[in-house]
């Protein structure tokens, strides 16, 4: 979230599209209750489902999974051609006025530079013009052709109301309704907040679809502004924290990125990344990457890290492409990938394609599971009936199953969706043997440690040389750890404006990431989470809720990442003059007296930078500007374009009816043989879409004796209409194909799925809650990733879970 | 012998076991028509965060025990915690069954093995675990570790084994694991995040 729970209640208007917070994020849904209560908020829910949230909302819009983008682009199309726009805020905090090279271009639903064969983009055209200065070229006329505001125009402008209608099936009227309500967030003194979650995510093109809204957002000038924000409602209570931590294949921890095989020269990887500002007076806050990068490999490798070996730099292991979870059970299924480790994860349930999935991990030689319960993948191998129907004796793959401790039994810290780093206290031991996670990795790690110090083997340096400080080596504790993260000095650090004044005194912890060096005097392990632990103590323990603006900040209560900030690009919610938009809802100001940025938030911005400077709010950008056009960030290009789901229900995408190349997204990978395990509408006519259910937790809770009793056995959803067409009654056993499999689940007949027009067609959608399996103590069900297809968002690989064609029939 | 209340506690202050006593059948007789004593004060109270969704909702953990050396805490109850800025004490039909997780019947309790081909499980301890995973692992990293690309660049890395890390796990657990994965120049590496 850009913004947090709490400050919800700050805000006019919410839109939840792409995620039901009222069912999977109930507490934090009550905000939503509290704004429309005593602020009047409106709550538009955008969704293929009339969900809990749908039910509770002021206005309900249904969509064809998949069409967000369409929807959204219409919503940019109507705000533009309407003059609905914060005119102060997207001229100067945004990219409105830079003008976009001349050999960049869109044809038929293709940008320049595309290569079919391997479904990618050469991307060097995607990009600014840059004067003989070296900054951006602009316009602040916003006349010229090539400025993005005008080249923005252009490209939304095909999304008219009757085409978003008929591509996504929400009635016009109904799609005119939400573009007025959410215009009116235009207004100065008036915000939006967009929630969203893995509705939005679980697309390939889900990655588009969330910049597609932070583009209306942008557009009205909700970023930055209380009760405004992009808000990921997170689907897990730390995927927030290991995300920040870096524990995704392609980075290290505070969304530092690990280097390419090409890249073999240190200084080169930093200053690729430490960009320089592109337009005059910007603060470019990654020019600091290598004092956070420095500070990390000193958190790591210690004394071993010196100037003279670039701190490590051959040490960190380089990528020759993404191996993202799905690009790794391809690899597996090739039969090239030996050993795989599960901490915590189920992957046997929570990746697309159960089939492909449950073959890949037969091939490999050992599988070792670290978990409290036991998970459907850690028994793969063994047959469970029609849910589960393998024959052990043919698989050889060697299985360890290690318990480990839950949340009750165990300390430490999580990150929630606010950003809030909350510290946990152990409450009772764990059951039998079970031990904590960081006591399973150090008995693998030591274990090997001793192996490579005792027999030597391949590269074995940084093994020997990792870090390992703890009290005791076999059981490194949760304060420790946390004290190496938040960081702490090596040597005396000093102000750099006075080199005799000694900030933070050697072997003493950090306050912020501020404090943070390139010469090897620090180290901080997440250069993100710096300060979380300083010299205060542990801030992440704290528990004041006074709340004393009134405008729910609680900055004493445990600490918001970066900085205990708890509103990102908060300067934006001021004027350039540095005055708010809405003095009721302040969150900063400038103070020209005392020459400072302050008020209930801490500044996301240069703290002493008067606003005569001209500096910009987004200041991690080397533009200093929120961008509408992407630069080279996205893989499918500059400006989300509409393309159908990878199985869609339209032979065509209606965009680009007579390029079949645009038909999904062109930038999706997919792998050779995964093209003919998608299926085509003649065999599976209807949209299937997965969800979770408000009485359970992902494939946990079914675990749970309490949440097994309140939603024992599996279902699907369908409409009324399509029941009838099927002859289908509630209660009925239903069938569900897909071209990769079938479940067999009790049909639930609603009035919440509605039948859509969609170009001159009617659109059915099966609803399939993803919650059984055949482990726990609710009634065994299938795996409903059985049905999913094996492809993800072009950007992250996140899989297709959301939009994917099926067939129903009664059993 | 007859005794008050307020005698009662007085000989229990002066140093006599007070189980002895009532074993003894000196149980002062005005507390037999108390009211009973609350379940939760005989509880320790821990401060704890729900460990499912994102929202990130205070909870408080009463477990049965007084955190004595010798005495196994048992966790009886779990509820809102009414100071949480965000969830201010309430919990969903999730986080309100979280005393059944921690009960959960499937909780695993020993490290478990299972031989290749084979049908069942069978016991292992932590030791020969940890000593089996660091062997299988040491193999395959020495035998396809790539340290130097076609190109004769230094890449560094082993991507014959991979690793999910968890999406409820601490902060703690997944720094220590980030550190451990690329010191072993892991790249088929990710979280729950990715999906």
């Amino acid at each position: 979230m850009t913004n947090h729970w709490v400050d919800i209640k700050n805000t006019d208007l919410v839109l939840i599209m792409g995620g039901n917070a009222a069912e999977a994020h109930p507490c934090g849904f009550k905000w939503v209750t509290e704004a429309k209560a005593n602020r009047k908020a409106k709550l538009i829910v955008v969704d293929p489902r009339f969900t809990r949230s749908a039910a509770v909302s002021d206005f309900y819009a249904p969509i064809r999974s998949g069409t967000d983008i369409a929807f959204l682009g219409g919503v940019i199309n109507y705000l533009l051609s309407n003059d609905k726009i914060h005119h102060e805020y997207v001229k100067n905090y945004t990219d409105f006025s830079f003008l976009v090279k001349e050999e960049f271009g869109f044809d038929d639903g293709i940008y320049s530079g595309y290569n079919p064969e391997k479904r990618s983009y050469d991307k060097s055209t995607w990009g600014y013009q840059i004067g003989k200065d070296g900054y951006v070229v602009t316009d602040p006329t916003l006349q010229n052709p090539r400025c993005v505001y005008q080249m923005m125009k252009a490209h939304y402008s095909r999304y008219t109301p009757d085409v978003v209608s008929s591509i996504c099936g929400t009635p016009k009227d109904a799609f005119l309704k939400v573009c007025e309500m959410i215009a009116g967030t235009a207004a100065p003194d008036r915000t939006m907040t967009i929630m969203y979650a893995l509705g939005w995510t679980q697309h390939s093109q889900g990655s588009q679809m969330i910049r597609t809204g932070a583009m209306v957002q942008l557009l009205l000038g909700n970023i930055g502004a209380a009760g405004g924000g992009m808000n990921a409602l997170r689907g897990h209570s730390n995927i927030q924290g290991l995300t920040d931590l870096g524990l995704l294949s392609n980075l290290l921890p505070g969304y530092m990125t690990l280097p390419g095989d090409a890249e073999q020269d240190y200084k080169t990887y930093i200053e690729k990344r430490a960009a320089k500002p592109l337009r005059p007076g910007q603060l470019s806050y990654w020019q600091n990457y290598g004092k956070f990068h420095v500070s990390t490999m000193k958190a790591w490798y210690g004394d071993a890290a010196t100037a003279e070996n670039n701190w490590c730099y051959d040490w960190l292991p380089k990528l020759d492409k993404g191996y993202d979870l799905l690009q790794v059970f391809e690899n597996m299924n090739q039969g090239k990938v030996n050993g795989y480790i599960c901490q915590g994860f189920n992957p046997l349930a929570s990746a697309p394609c159960k089939v492909k999935v449950s073959g890949s991990l037969a091939k490999l030689k050992y599988l070792v599971i670290i978990d409290p319960l036991a998970t459907e993948t850690s028994e793969f191998w063994q047959n469970h009936g029609e849910y589960n129907d393998v024959d052990p004796a043919r698989i050889q793959t060697e299985v360890f199953r290690l318990p480990s401790t839950c949340f009750a039994e165990e300390d430490g810290s999580l990150v929630n969706s606010s950003r809030w780093l909350q510290w946990h206290w152990k409450a009772a031991e764990p059951p039998g043997d079970a031990r904590g996670d960081q006591e399973i990795m150090a008995g693998i790690f030591l274990r090997l440690r001793d192996l490579y110090k005792k027999d030597g083997g391949a590269f074995p340096d940084p093994i020997l040389n990792l870090t390992w400080k703890h009290r005791q080596p076999d059981a490194p504790s949760a304060e420790e750890l946390a004290k190496e993260f938040s960081g702490k000095a090596l040597k005396d650090v000093t102000d750099p404006k006075d080199p005799a004044k000694v900030l933070v005194k050697a072997g003493e912890q950090l306050n912020g990431f501020a404090e943070l060096r390139d010469d090897g005097s620090t180290a901080c392990g997440c250069w993100i989470f710096s300060g979380a632990w300083s010299e205060k103590g542990n801030l992440m323990a704290r528990r004041d809720n006074a709340d004393p603006f009134g405008i729910g900040q609680t900055l004493n209560w445990s600490f918001a990442w970066p900085a205990n900030r708890r509103i990102l690009y908060n300067r934006a919610s001021c004027d350039p003059s540095g005055k708010p938009y809405d003095p009721k809802r302040k969150l900063i100001a400038w103070d020209a007296a005392s020459g400072k940025w302050g008020g209930s938030d801490i500044p996301d911005f240069k703290p002493d930078s008067p606003p005569e400077d001209g500096m910009n709010p987004f200041i991690m950008n080397p533009e200093g500007v929120a961008r509408f056009f992407a630069i080279d960030k996205m893989a499918e290009g500059p400006f989300p374009e509409h393309y159908e789901p990878m199985e869609s229900p339209l032979a065509v995408n209606p965009m680009h009816p007579k390029n079949d190349r645009a038909k999904s997204n062109p930038a999706a990978r997919v792998f050779k043989d995964d093209w003919s395990s998608f299926g085509t509408p003649d065999q599976f006519p209807y949209v299937g879409t997965t969800y979770r259910l408000t009485e359970h937790f992902h494939y946990w809770t079914k675990h749970v004796r309490i949440n097994a009793i309140l939603q024992p056995e599996q279902f699907v959803e369908i409409g009324e209409d399509l029941a009838r067409e099927k002859g289908i009654k509630a209660g009925d056993h239903v069938r569900v194909k897909s071209k990769r499999g079938f479940i067999v689940a009790v049909a639930v007949v609603t009035k919440r799925l509605r039948t859509l027009d969609v170009e001159g067609k009617k659109v059915y959608t099966v609803g399939v809650p993803i919650h059984w399996g055949f482990m726990g103590v609710a009634k065994n069900g299938y795996i409903t990733n059985t049905l999913t297809p094996f492809v993800g968002d072009a950007n992250t690989q996140t899989p297709e879970f959301k939009s994917f064609l099926v067939n129903i029939e009664k059993v | 012998m007859q005794v008050t209340r307020r005698q009662f506690f007085k000989i229990c202050a002066a140093g006599v076991g007070s189980s002895s006593l009532v074993a003894l059948g000196f149980a002062p007789g005005e507390a037999l028509a108390e009211v009973r004593e609350f379940k939760l004060a005989r509880t320790t109270e821990t401060r704890n965060t729900c460990p499912y969704c994102s929202v990130g909702c205070g909870i408080l953990i009463y477990s049965l025990g007084d955190e004595a050396k010798n005495v196994h805490a048992e966790v009886t109850h779990i509820e809102g915690d009414p100071d949480h800025p965000v969830n201010r004490g309430t919990l969903c039909p999730k986080g309100a069954g979280l005393l059944d997780f921690v009960h959960s019947p499937n909780r695993l309790k020993r490290p478990e093995y299972r031989a290749p081909g084979s049908k069942e499980w069978q016991p292992i301890s932590w030791d020969e675990a940890f000593t089996r995973i660091a062997r299988l692992m040491k193999d395959d990293r020495d035998k396809n570790f790539i340290a130097k690309n076609d190109k004769g660049e230094t890449v560094n890395r082993w991507v014959s084994t991979g690793m999910l890390a968890a999406s409820a796990s601490s902060n703690e657990t997944g720094y220590l694991t980030q550190k451990i994965a690329r010191s072993l120049g892991m790249l088929a590496f990710d979280n729950q995040a990715r999906v």
